[in-house]
């Protein structure tokens, strides 16, 4: 089992809900983050002030997956959540040890 | 038209000597028609008074809610409700103060000899003798409001001034050291401007001084003593070093309009006649800050790359910091010009002025209604000329801008240094009262709604 942990654009949410939904996937948790790379952040002036913002608001998805499924998920995401400019974010794939469901006790890929 | 008399030199303008201990109808029946066509009968107008109490609910409204949320959406969300808390507790006792002594120091006593050029006396405390059928003058002969009208109708102004401080010594104060250093401030500055500028025996009002709604004594008082506790006060914690935005524009957008309506009552009520001045004056209330407004966001958009709301919204306050002193003595075009300078001259205040010389007036209170403040006292004396389209007393003919203008120019003088000397002493009394004014650092990084007042504004 794999933990994909994707942190994207928070306008390109609803696009990776659908993608991902096409492909089976139908639960998955978001997150608002905030957090840096090669974009950089930007400037915001309040009268005489001008601060530097560095941390720019994203969304982290995190999908617990059979590892058949990882990669397709993997590109299906990177394919909706892309618009080609920077800040675009990122994906991470992990494995995973253990899931357990809790209002069952099922463990394991029958919990996914 | 015809209602310019001498008496009429000095904006809201408290002919309060003039006060008759009379029921207003009271008529000498005997006296001949020639005479009586002399000696004016005073009346007391039901669309004077009526207009007068609007006037004074729209001024109340001005600072609550108003500035409370023109100030409470600039400072960080943990501070929202010290703010707020403390511009309403500002106005609650100051309103107090107002009836208890206020309004006898500043409008009544005698109009010369001792120190009656700069304060007034006792001889209202607890408004005693005022009833509501005694009357206060206005600027027609003849013509006056009932002196409650004329009590309350001040009292918000009274209100208000001490509030704006607030917005200076933001994010660090003890509540306590902030109501005290105000209480001090009111009885020692406020009082002392007003009476010298409004009464009919002040020391400014005597040398003609034009102060149509109170920009010296609302807003250079207020202004100056900001940037000078400010400076006292200390810098807040990492001021210039980490990021201290404005934690909701859509509060102080709020605050900024009601400010604005409200200012209606303000400068048109300051005319204490529902006449054609009131409908200039409130005109005036319109074309200044929306000037203004447009000013500073233009300049902006070429000297910072934005337009910003928070930039309009400043410099709309500013335009009508500096349409008060001028509101009944510019036309309207004057007004647009005053009005456009002020933003700018606010603008480099608020942007150069301050980072120079590196004082943490938190909300710009001085760079707002201080500098605006003097900006409309000096250009009242270029507006209110008649070859501009103003509206000077007396002969327009005899009209100096140059000697008006070194007059204004000698209230301001009078007014920053009154307001900067009693700020200072009032802030060292306030510092040895509380063992330092300032919250402990730990308050401070909490944020004062926690720490002063055991709540927090969102949950």
């Amino acid at each position: 089992m794999k933990l994909v942990v994707a942190i994207i654009k928070p306008s390109r949410l609803e696009e990776v809900r659908q993608a991902l939904n096409s492909l089976d996937v139908h639960g998955m948790t978001v997150t608002e983050v905030k957090g840096y790379g090669r974009q950089k952040g930007h400037s915001e002036i309040y009268r005489g002030t001008e601060y530097a913002v560095h941390f720019l608001p994203k969304l982290k998805i995190e999908i617990a997956v059979d590892d058949a499924q990882s990669d397709a998920i993997v590109s299906a995401i990177r394919e909706s959540a892309q618009t080609g400019r920077i800040g675009d974010g990122k994906i991470f794939v992990l494995d995973l040890l253990a899931v357990t469901r809790i209002r069952t006790g099922e463990t394991g890929a029958a919990a996914l | 038209m015809t209602g310019f008399k001498t008496s009429k030199i000095l904006g809201t303008a408290a002919l309060a000597s003039l006060v008759l201990a009379l029921p207003a109808f009271a008529q000498d029946a005997a006296a001949p028609a020639a005479e009586a066509a002399a000696e004016v009968v005073a009346t007391v107008d039901k669309g004077d008074t009526t207009w007068m109490l609007v006037s004074t609910i729209l001024v109340i409204a001005m600072t609550i809610p108003g500035l409370a949320l023109f100030y409470g959406g600039l400072v960080r969300s943990k501070n929202m409700l010290s703010v707020l808390m403390q511009v309403f507790a500002a106005f609650c006792m100051i309103a107090l103060l107002w009836v208890i002594y206020g309004y006898s120091l500043a409008f009544n006593g005698p109009t010369e000899g001792g120190i009656s050029a700069f304060i007034g006396d006792l001889s209202k405390l607890f408004l005693a003798g005022v009833t509501p059928s005694t009357t206060a003058a206005t600027f027609s002969a003849g013509v006056e409001i009932p002196e409650l009208t004329f009590v309350i109708f001040q009292l918000t102004f009274a209100a208000i001034t001490p509030a704006l401080i607030v917005g200076a010594i933001a994010e660090r104060m003890k509540f306590g050291a902030v109501m005290l250093f105000l209480a001090l401030w009111f009885t020692f500055s406020y009082l002392p401007i007003a009476h010298m500028v409004w009464f009919s025996g002040g020391y400014l009002f005597g040398l003609g001084a034009y102060d149509f709604a109170g920009g010296t004594v609302v807003h250079i008082n207020a202004g100056v003593a900001g940037l000078v506790a400010a400076v006292m006060l200390g810098k807040r914690a990492g001021f210039m070093k980490e990021p201290i935005p404005p934690h909701n524009l859509t509060f102080t957008f709020i605050g900024a309009c009601l400010l604005w309506v409200g200012w209606f009552g303000f400068n048109a009520g300051s005319n204490l006649e529902a006449t054609g001045l009131a409908a200039q004056a409130t005109l005036n209330t319109i074309t200044a800050p929306a000037a203004a407004a447009l000013a500073w966001a233009v300049a902006e958009k070429f000297v910072r790359g934005h337009a910003s709301l928070l930039g309009a919204a400043s410099g709309a306050v500013a335009g009508l910091v500096a349409i008060t002193p001028a509101a009944g003595f510019a036309g309207t075009m004057g007004a647009i010009v005053l009005g456009a300078v002020a933003g700018l001259v606010c603008l480099w205040a608020v942007v150069t002025l301050k980072p120079m010389l590196k004082y943490d007036d938190a909300l710009d209170v001085f760079g707002v209604h201080g500098v605006g403040g003097i900006v409309g006292a000096l250009g009242t004396a270029v507006v209110a000329a008649p070859s501009l389209g103003g509206f000077a007393l007396g002969d327009p003919a005899a009209y100096n801008i140059g000697s008006q203008f070194v007059t204004q120019l000698i209230a301001v003088v009078i007014a920053i240094v009154w307001s900067a000397v009693v700020t200072g002493v009032a802030m060292l009394i306030v510092k040895a009262a509380f063992g330092g004014a300032r919250v402990s650092e730990s308050a401070e990084t909490d944020g004062l709604d926690l720490s002063s007042h055991g709540e927090r504004a969102y949950n």
